[in-house]
């Protein structure tokens, strides 16, 4: 056997073999053939976004009113999530029964039920068939079969539910509670941003060239903060007694949160300083440091709060800008980021004002952000041809119990290893 | 239309294309200078802005906030180089009591990489104020509401 026939024989994804090999366990080495793989995007779509995980569709916020709706995606299957005309919620799969067009046109509205265009086949806003045309047939001609079952054929529905506003849905019955899946550590830091009611301030989509776990490698990786944002830096911000705090759910570790804190509250606790900025030598400063203002609104004072709720959701507190994101994949070499803003209903005019001036730190333009698309692409560009290379992801690899560091990835090892026990990589096709 | 109208058109056409060039040149520190002190400068999807939603991309209630924009862009941020070409058409124009025009335009921007590929970038509309200050026309609230509403990748330079 040649050289070339001994790397031609086995590569993973053949007949026979894993998608994917991982070299370690541990979640350190990443085969990067898990970002560019069409058929782990396929079985990724079947074992997570239908499998046993619940998936981020909006802010109830979004649809206050019976009948309000809002169309989106749970991985890439179009769905829509709706008030229901008691005020519950629903969602269902935006696929007619009949044969099978997209029965949901818009992005949002509001109405009392939801009729598809190619044949007017009507469903109520839970997904139910409840209008055929023609269904007894029209002059005598025949119509539906007598045993035509509208019950039987409605709308997929999906089970729904919502934490603390955010409004979640599973393909699965074999899917914990929600509450479960999202475990109560996690629990506990969204009931810190979502501790009064919110209001909707419109979204932001931003669509990148690469693949979508690359971003959640980005929510979960502290390390890359100060080095690839070089906004504070740049601009002299020194930000003194900042404490860190990463942990992961302690269950599957799918979810994860990173918290820059300050440490001595008292500095700030006059509302509406900037943080200490303090110019050296040669740097540059901000003419209007307001953009950097944290106005005190919770127990635990942090600048950042990152957190993942996988798949499909990073809650995100950045000073006093709020955002719920949605990740949604398009394919191997895509995904798309919709950032929900939000605030408090009781937001005081100066708040709400700052909430949006403070947009400028986020998003697509965003002045701690808009690396963040740049990077994931170069890695989707680095690895195109590399499927079976690893990633090294070692960064306090022997402190898995270290938390109040910036400088770690275990955040990401946890991602991977529960990423690992959904795919199944083992169980060969 | 009366000849003072061309006249007001023809300073407007030219106050736009001044704007344009000024980015599409990447004369990115001449660009606050084309704004009053106390302005409004806006990027927000078409999509907020027909809900009466306030979220934006980039918002700035200052010159000065213009201008760390710019300092940003040139020593913090890291990004794809972008070549904008924008391309404004349909003016038009509305003369207020107290000297201010408020002016409306459609825009298209091709982004092209460093690759060599064009694409559309980005479109939607201008909702303008202008003023006169210190003898030229300057913007006192620029809005640009934009139909594209997917940001592809990230939005560095202003619109």
């Amino acid at each position: 056997m040649t050289a070339l026939d001994a790397t031609a024989a086995h590569p993973p994804g053949t007949p026979g073999e894993p998608l994917a090999r991982f070299p370690r366990a541990d979640g350190s080495r990443v085969p990067y053939g898990v970002f560019t793989s069409p058929q782990i995007y396929e079985r990724e779509q079947e074992r997570i976004f239908r499998g046993p995980v619940w998936s981020f569709l909006g802010l109830e916020a979004e649809i206050r009113q019976p009948g309000d709706f809002k169309s989106t995606f749970i991985g890439d299957t179009p769905v829509v999530m709706t008030r229901t005309e008691e005020g519950g919620l629903a969602a269902w799969v935006n696929r007619c029964a009949h044969r099978g067009a997209m029965v949901c046109r818009q992005l949002r509205g509001n109405a009392a039920s939801h009729a598809c265009v190619y044949h007017q086949w009507r469903y109520d806003l839970e997904g139910n068939l409840f209008g055929v045309p023609f269904l007894r047939g029209l002059g005598g001609q025949a119509g539906m079969p007598a045993d035509f079952d509208r019950a039987a054929n409605g709308l997929r529905k999906l089970r729904v539910g919502a934490y603390a506003g955010l409004v979640f849905a599973t393909f699965s019955d074999q899917a914990p509670s929600l509450a479960d899946y999202i475990g109560p550590v996690m629990g506990g830091y969204i009931d810190r941003i979502f501790h009064k009611p919110i209001e909707y301030l419109g979204c932001t989509r931003q669509y990148s060239n690469s693949n979508w776990k690359l971003y959640l490698e980005n929510v979960k990786d502290p390390y890359h903060a100060s080095l690839l944002h070089l906004f504070h830096t740049t601009f002299n911000i020194f930000r003194v007694g900042m404490k860190a705090h990463c942990v992961t759910d302690g269950q599957h570790g799918l979810h994860s949160i990173i918290m820059a804190i300050k440490a001595d509250q008292a500095e700030t606790s006059g509302a509406y300083e900037a943080q200490q900025i303090r110019s050296f030598d040669s740097g540059f400063v901000l003419e209007d440091d307001s953009i950097l203002a944290l106005i005190p609104e919770y127990e635990v004072l942090a600048t950042n709060h990152i957190q993942p709720i996988f798949p499909q959701l990073v809650i995100q507190q950045i000073h006093n800008t709020l955002v719920a994101r949605q990740l949604l994949p398009k394919g191997p070499d895509h995904f798309e980021l919709v950032f929900h803003f939000f605030g408090y209903q009781d937001d005081t005019a100066e708040l709400r004002k700052l909430r949006i001036k403070q947009a400028n730190l986020v998003g697509p333009a965003g002045y701690i952000s808009m690396e963040d698309t740049e990077a994931t692409e170069l890695v989707q560009q680095g690895v195109v041809r590399d499927a079976a290379a690893s990633s090294v992801i070692d960064m306090a690899l022997g402190a898995p119990d270290q938390s109040d560091t910036l400088i770690t990835e275990n955040l990401i090892r946890s991602f991977w290893v529960g990423y690992q026990a959904l795919m199944a990589f083992d169980d060969v096709l | 239309m009366m000849s003072s109208d061309l006249s007001l058109r023809q300073e407007l056409l030219a106050l736009q294309d001044e704007y344009i060039s000024t980015l599409d040149t990447d004369a990115l520190e001449l660009w606050p200078e084309m704004f009053v002190d106390d302005c409004l400068y806006e990027i927000i999807p078409k999509e907020n802005f027909d809900l009466g939603l306030p979220a934006p991309v980039i918002w700035c209630d200052s010159k000065k906030m213009l201008r760390d924009r710019v300092v940003s862009l040139r020593h913090a941020n890291i990004f794809q180089p972008a070549v904008y070409r924008h391309f404004v058409s349909g003016l038009s124009f509305q003369a207020a009591a107290d000297g201010a025009v408020a002016m409306r335009s459609s825009y298209l921007v091709i982004n092209t990489s460093q690759l060599g590929q064009s694409v559309v970038y980005q479109t939607g509309r201008y909702h303008d104020v202008v003023v006169r200050d210190g003898g030229r026309w300057r913007f006192r609230g620029k809005r640009a509401i934009y139909d594209t509403s997917r940001i592809q990748t990230a939005l560095a330079v202003p619109i």
